[in-house]
């Protein structure tokens, strides 16, 4: 297995969107994160499943360097962002949306797009007000259609409902030619008219982006994803298709059985 | 009649009219005229300080207002230019003064004050809150008791005097009404500034900072960078203040930078209102009539009780400052006026 980690490193190129070796993250004496080796294929499409506290958000956290691994080392594309700050890295083609919705209360729908197809673009200190033909606001129009947010475009994000700001962190998230997405429970709260669209929507998604998921809906999980990891205690305990996973034993033991079945 | 012809025939002009709208144009016809009933007092010591304490203010609101900073150094910020005029152009304390022309120091003067604003900036961006208005107190009593004690650069606490404002096309600018003019000219450059650059991509991504710094870090910006660059624009504007404070004083010593006037110009920004660039100047005048006036009806002894409790009212009243109060009154006006139609 040792030998088997060795031999990746050095063979590590850009056919894997995100290599993580032996990744941990302690904080203090809780050991939230421990050991955690995966790759995960440019384009491919994972779910990461476990209870509360398994450590999945902790993971996107040291992923998009929220906060940084106590050990082991991070490759995106083959470059290793382990030590990049974080916007380094979604300017990478790294994104996240967040399982409590992050946004923006005091601006526009699509000034919020706007900025976030600007981040990844040249530009970020104009004093000047982008013009509706501006390239960024253009795609900003395209992505508030795609999450089916038009009629909301000038409406502030704070007075939107829940349901509308869950779109729009995915849209977040869609903006600015991303290559890897990690969508952190992106279906919770959601009505099942809701989870229909979602689902529309990541299996919409152009091919060549692919993503992680972390979510506790299994029906949409196991719909969006190809492959599947398990999470306990910080580990990563089984890996599968969607298939294997949901007729695996000790996971129906640990999590399908469990208080969340 | 023939104004209903001008506005129709002449399209291109109603669209720049509606862009700059009726409230902007009639407030800026009203303070053009001005100085035509406006005694030299009223023009220089309340329309003209008023409008250096309304910039500074703004400097304040930019940063406070759209990017969720609070500071108390804009003062020291202004000083920072005050002391550039004295130091570059002329001054009759015979300690520094290299006599420079105006349009040399000026330039020299804010870029200082933009600087010295980034860099405190840098400072304080890693906190937040009541700590950035900590760090940046105590960079303002610092430099205080800096200027106060050093006497190479900053003479000392009698500063520096017989600083004059500059004398071109003819005119003293220091005169009442060229003086009025100089101020409202920067009062306008700055608030349209502001204004514009509120829904520029800098202001919105200062204002997105605001509302979400982890989130924006997540979109591929740098924070810290643009928080440290609100803060060099915000210099600027402090910057110009500052050349025209020590134009109209004719001098600047530690007082001019005291925490007094930190703790005035955070007061005329909250009794403002931060919302929008308007309420900085609001809360000025307000401040200014006041410290002017409060002596008159109350005795030089409680002046400053009474501007207490003022502001006390008002954010009592309204936690969003006279700008807020206005906002919640207007929909009862416009309701009284449907009464009150036909």
């Amino acid at each position: 297995m040792t030998e088997n980690l060795a031999a990746n490193r050095l063979q590590s190129s850009g056919a894997y969107a995100l290599e993580l070796d032996g990744v941990a993250r302690h904080f203090g004496a809780l050991v939230a994160l421990s050991g955690i080796d995966m790759r995960i294929a440019a384009g491919e499409r994972r779910a990461v499943l476990g209870s509360n506290g398994a450590g999945k958000t902790t993971l996107f956290n040291a992923v998009t360097g929220d906060f940084l691994p106590t050990a082991g080392r991070i490759r995106f594309f083959g470059e290793d962002i382990t030590d990049l700050p974080p916007h380094e890295r979604i300017r990478r083609g790294l994104r996240r949306t967040y399982q409590i919705s992050q946004l923006f209360r005091g601006l526009s729908v699509l000034d919020s797009i706007f900025l976030a197809c600007r981040g990844v673009s040249r530009r970020r200190f104009s004093l000047l007000r982008p013009a509706a033909s501006d390239v960024n606001m253009v795609q900003a129009e395209s992505i508030l259609n795609a999450v089916h947010l038009e009629a909301y475009r000038d409406t502030l994000v704070a007075t939107l409902s829940h349901g509308q700001q869950r779109q729009l962190e995915i849209a977040l998230a869609l903006a600015g030619a991303p290559r890897f997405i990690l969508f952190d429970e992106p279906a919770a709260g959601l009505s099942p008219t809701e989870r229909r669209d979602l689902v529309a929507i990541l299996n919409a998604l152009p091919k060549h982006i692919g993503y992680i998921i972390i979510e506790h809906d299994l029906d949409v999980a196991l719909r969006v994803s190809e492959y599947v990891s398990m999470m306990h205690n910080g580990r990563l305990f089984k890996e599968g298709t969607p298939q294997e996973i949901e007729a695996d034993p000790e996971v129906q033991e640990i999590y399908l059985g469990g208080k969340h079945g | 009649m023939s104004l209903a012809t001008i506005a129709d025939g002449v399209v291109p002009q109603q669209n720049w009219l509606d862009k700059i709208g009726a409230g902007h144009v009639i407030l800026g016809t009203a303070l053009l005229l001005y100085p035509l009933v406006g005694s030299d007092f009223f023009l220089t010591q309340i329309a003209g300080y008023s409008m250096i304490f309304g910039v500074l203010s703004l400097s304040l609101m930019l940063l406070a207002g759209y990017g969720g900073m609070l500071s108390l150094a804009q003062i020291t910020v202004a000083g920072i230019a005050a002391y550039a005029v004295a130091i570059l152009g002329s001054n009759n304390s015979n300690v520094l003064g290299f006599g420079w022309p105006w349009w040399i120091v000026v330039p020299f003067a804010v870029a200082a004050a933009a600087v010295s604003s980034a860099l405190i900036g840098w400072i304080s961006v890693r906190t937040e809150g009541i700590y950035t208005l900590m760090i940046t107190l105590a960079i303002a009593t610092a430099t205080f008791y800096f200027a106060q004690q050093n006497y190479a650069i900053f003479n000392g606490h009698s500063g520096y005097a017989g600083i004059h404002a500059p004398v071109f096309w003819g005119i003293d600018w220091r005169d009442p009404k060229p003086f009025y003019y100089l101020c409202l000219g920067l009062a306008i450059l700055s608030y349209a500034a502001v204004l514009y650059g509120s829904r520029s991509t800098f202001g919105m991504t200062l204002q997105a900072i605001r509302d979400n710094p982890r989130r924006m870090r997540a979109l591929g910006y740098h924070v810290t960078a643009h928080k440290v660059f609100a803060w060099f624009l915000a210099g600027i504007l402090a910057g110009l203040a500052g050349v025209l404070l020590v134009w109209f004083n004719g001098r600047v010593s530690p007082g001019t930078i005291g925490v007094d006037v930190a703790i005035d110009i955070l007061i005329i920004a909250v009794i403002g209102g931060l919302r929008h660039p308007i309420g900085p100047f609001v809360g000025a005048i307000v401040v200014i009539l006041m410290q002017t006036f409060a002596i008159d009806i109350v005795g030089a002894e409680r002046f400053n009780t009474l501007i207490g409790l003022v502001f006390l009212a008002i954010v009592f009243v309204s936690p969003d400052g006279i700008l807020g109060l206005w906002g919640r009154i207007k929909p009862h006006l416009a309701q009284e006026s449907l009464r009150a139609g036909p």
